[in-house]
């Protein structure tokens, strides 16, 4: 944490601006929106009305100034708790909650969780499970990129146990070897399910790792977006200049449970949890507002309202859109079906209909 | 005897081969302090310390890698991959590496690891959290494979897993974690491998299943009763080593067969049995062999349970089948 405070870097960096001051407001307002939508789907998940959930509280800051040095036409390759990402993008809400529910107007067409969208149109690549395997292909896209010679960055989001995954070294070291325009940014949110950073590895810092691999590495607070947005910024201006790949190591704070399906207080003490919520990225740049006249207590409160209506609205399309069309379960496995397919797809037919008895 | 479920059963057989011998341990992500993210290591952690309830950094490879190492050197380590689905980091160290070293080594060096894991859907996990991977396992020779169906077996199988010379994967069918209870023997209980149960006597129809599907099955089978379709129900058990003569025997009387299973059928471990059926009991066959599985795609979220066999799906195929000749 003072190493964070303190700004630590493992490679010198130059300082550069801050967040734009008259973007502050419209960035405040995203990360607001990022908090909102998580307390609404964590309680839509007890209710029943999706099946599961990744919050991202504590990380708002990080992701949406992340997101914010960012330019369109830069490729985004997510892990599972990148909402803050996904909202700068310009993803909509209703994709969103179409997502969650998997219903007919999810782009994925209900075939993955909720929290493993992916929209091509924003360049926000379909995440997957499996912990890292986004790292790699990253490096990749940003191979291609330079043999397009196109003045794009790609950026990959990953957490602190994911910088013990073999595809984390793949990555640092093909972008090294290769000097590829990356970004590795690191959201080191303390825990990985039930594992404690210290017990993750050895290295003083994750930054750290990317130094054998000869990729500079970055140590920011990642609850101060200024710092963010800055280093991104940064990381995004050497690789366009060809100064190749950045580790970018965040640190913040997983301020609830890992999922719906975890239970932090088995691991995790109330004492630290409130030695952190008190450095709350969201209250912490509303104070910055507050003190330069930009906000008022009932500006904000004005504002929460606004969002938890769009919100609202969305989730209400969502939910009145109609159940995901049974038979597109064997679309997509390849480009055209395959005559096996066809012929299980008639199988399937009769007990698809609702009522059928197909559904166990 | 009181009535636990299946994971509270794997736990059991852990909790008791580690009092029994100190050369057991158990290793794998979230598994001691936290007791596992489905609660099978529970109290592990705090009755045997972290000495031998390991919580590893996050890399399937290095869980496996070490428990190799650990077993070469003489423990016997009982690896938990938190989802079966993020086993294949770990595939080089299981195929090349866990499979083969008896063998390369001309029997010099065992490797008596279990790997434990929940596999299979309907719990809404979607395509990262539902598979069933068994058939990989399976086509890789050296390794045995091993579902159980209920506690009881849980309990009695890992137990034999955990004391065999050979390396086990260990599926645990976690849709069924806890929604099957059942008695389970005190003390030390061991079920032997390579030995199928026959969970519903008949004498019309012989159906092939194993893990959760064996509940599916079974409803399936009670359904059929008003027609009068008499349906015998084998849960296989352990798919390696496979016992092979009760699936004949089985097929000899009933002349009548269906294999069920969630994962998708192309390649998947139906054939091979339809393909033993074919060499060894084909004079006996009155119908086609049957096989109702997990469709060729991918597994999906929102439709997962069109995607598994269901009651009705396995009943459809068994009212078929019995027609037939
Ligand atoms: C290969 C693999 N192993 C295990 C898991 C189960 N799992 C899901 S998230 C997670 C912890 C990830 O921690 P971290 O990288 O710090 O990211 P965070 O969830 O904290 O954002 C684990 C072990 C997985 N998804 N993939
Ligand atoms: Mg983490």
């Amino acid at each position: 944490m003072s190493e964070a405070a303190a700004g630590r870097r493992t490679a010198p960096v130059a300082a550069g601006p801050g967040l734009p001051p008259e973007d502050l407001p419209k960035i405040y307002r995203t990360m607001l929106l990022a908090r909102l939508m998580d307390e609404r789907c964590l309680s839509l998940q007890r209710q029943g009305r999706i099946g599961f959930y990744v919050p991202l509280q504590g990380q708002e800051a990080a992701q949406v100034a992340c997101a914010w040095a960012l330019e369109p036409t830069d490729w985004v390759f997510p892990a599972y708790r990148e909402l803050g990402i996904a909202l700068v993008r310009g993803i909509p809400l209703t994709t969103l909650f179409d997502q969650f529910i998997g219903n007919a107007g999810d782009i994925l067409k209900g075939r993955q969780m909720p929290n493993h969208y992916g929209s091509r149109d924003h360049r926000f690549v379909t995440a997957s499970s499996p912990v890292g395997t986004q790292i790699i292909h990253a490096v990749g896209a940003a191979m291609a990129a330079q043999r397009h010679r196109d003045p794009i960055v790609t950026i990959t989001f990953f957490g602190d146990g994911t910088t013990s995954s073999n595809d984390f070294h793949s990555g640092l070291n093909f972008a090294g070897v290769f000097h590829t325009p990356t970004i590795f940014f690191c959201q080191n949110n303390q825990w990985a399910i039930s594992m404690p950073r210290e017990h993750q590895t050895r290295s003083e810092t994750l930054a750290v790792k990317g130094t054998a691999y000869g990729v500079p590495g970055v140590v920011v607070d990642g609850m101060d977006a200024h710092a963010v947005y800055r280093a991104v910024r940064e990381a995004r201006s050497r690789a366009l200049s060809g100064g190749g790949p950045t580790l970018i190591e965040a640190q913040v704070y997983r301020l609830g449970p890992h999922s719906t399906s975890d239970d932090p207080k088995r691991y995790r003490t109330d004492a630290e949890m409130a030695e952190w919520r008190a450095r709350d990225p969201v209250e912490r740049l509303k104070g910055e507002l507050v003190r330069s006249g930009q906000l008022t207590e009932a500006d904000d409160e004005k504002l929460k309202e606004e969002l938890r209506t769009e919100i609202g609205a969305a989730l209400k399309q969502a939910e009145s859109t109609a159940a995901v069309d049974p038979l597109t379960i064997f679309d997509d496995v390849f480009a055209v079906r395959t005559p096996r397919l066809d012929a299980e797809r008639e199988e399937l037919r009769p007990y698809s209909a609702p009522g059928s008895g197909g559904h166990p | 005897m009181t009535e636990i479920t299946l994971v509270q059963a794997v736990n059991q057989a852990l909790a008791e081969a580690m009092r029994a011998d100190p050369d057991v341990l158990v290793l794998g992500e979230d598994v001691g302090v936290n007791g596992g993210v489905f609660r099978a290591t529970e109290g592990l952690f705090k009755e045997f310390g972290a000495d031998r309830v390991v919580d590893t950094p996050l890399s399937e490879t290095g869980i496996v890698g070490a428990a190799i190492g650990m077993a070469l050197y003489g423990l016997k380590p009982v690896a938990e991959i938190q989802f079966v689905d993020f086993i294949y980091p770990a595939f080089d160290q299981i195929v090349s590496e866990l499979a083969k070293f008896r063998y390369r080594s001309g029997g010099q060096y065992p490797c008596p690891v279990v790997l434990r894991s929940p596999y299979g859907g309907g719990i809404k996990g979607g395509l990262y959290h539902s598979q069933s991977p068994e058939a990989y396992f399976a086509h890789t020779s050296g390794l045995k494979v091993v579902v159980p169906s209920n506690p009881a077996d849980a309990k009695g199988l890992l137990t034999t897993a955990i004391f065999d010379p050979d390396p086990v994967i260990f599926l645990e069918p976690k849709r069924i974690y806890r929604s099957v209870t059942g008695e389970v023997p005190a003390g030390e209980h061991r079920v032997p491998l390579g030995v199928a149960a026959t969970v519903r006597p008949g004498t019309d129809v012989s159906v092939f299943a194993y893990g959760a599907m064996i509940p599916t099955v079974l409803e399936a089978a009670a359904s059929l009763e008003g027609e009068g379709v008499r349906t015998e129900v084998i849960d296989l058990r352990s798919l390696v080593p496979l016992d092979e003569e009760a699936i004949l025997a089985s097929v000899r009387k009933t002349g009548r067969a269906v294999i069920v299973h969630e994962a998708p059928r192309f390649v998947g471990f139906g054939a091979e049995i339809a393909a033993i059926l074919a060499e060894k009991a084909l004079y006996s066959l009155k119908a086609p062999v049957k096989r109702i599985t997990g469709f060729d795609t991918p597994f999906p979220y929102a439709l997962e349970n069109l995607y598994l066999p269901s009651p009705a799906r396995v009943a459809g195929a068994i009212r078929d089948t019995a027609k037939e000749g």
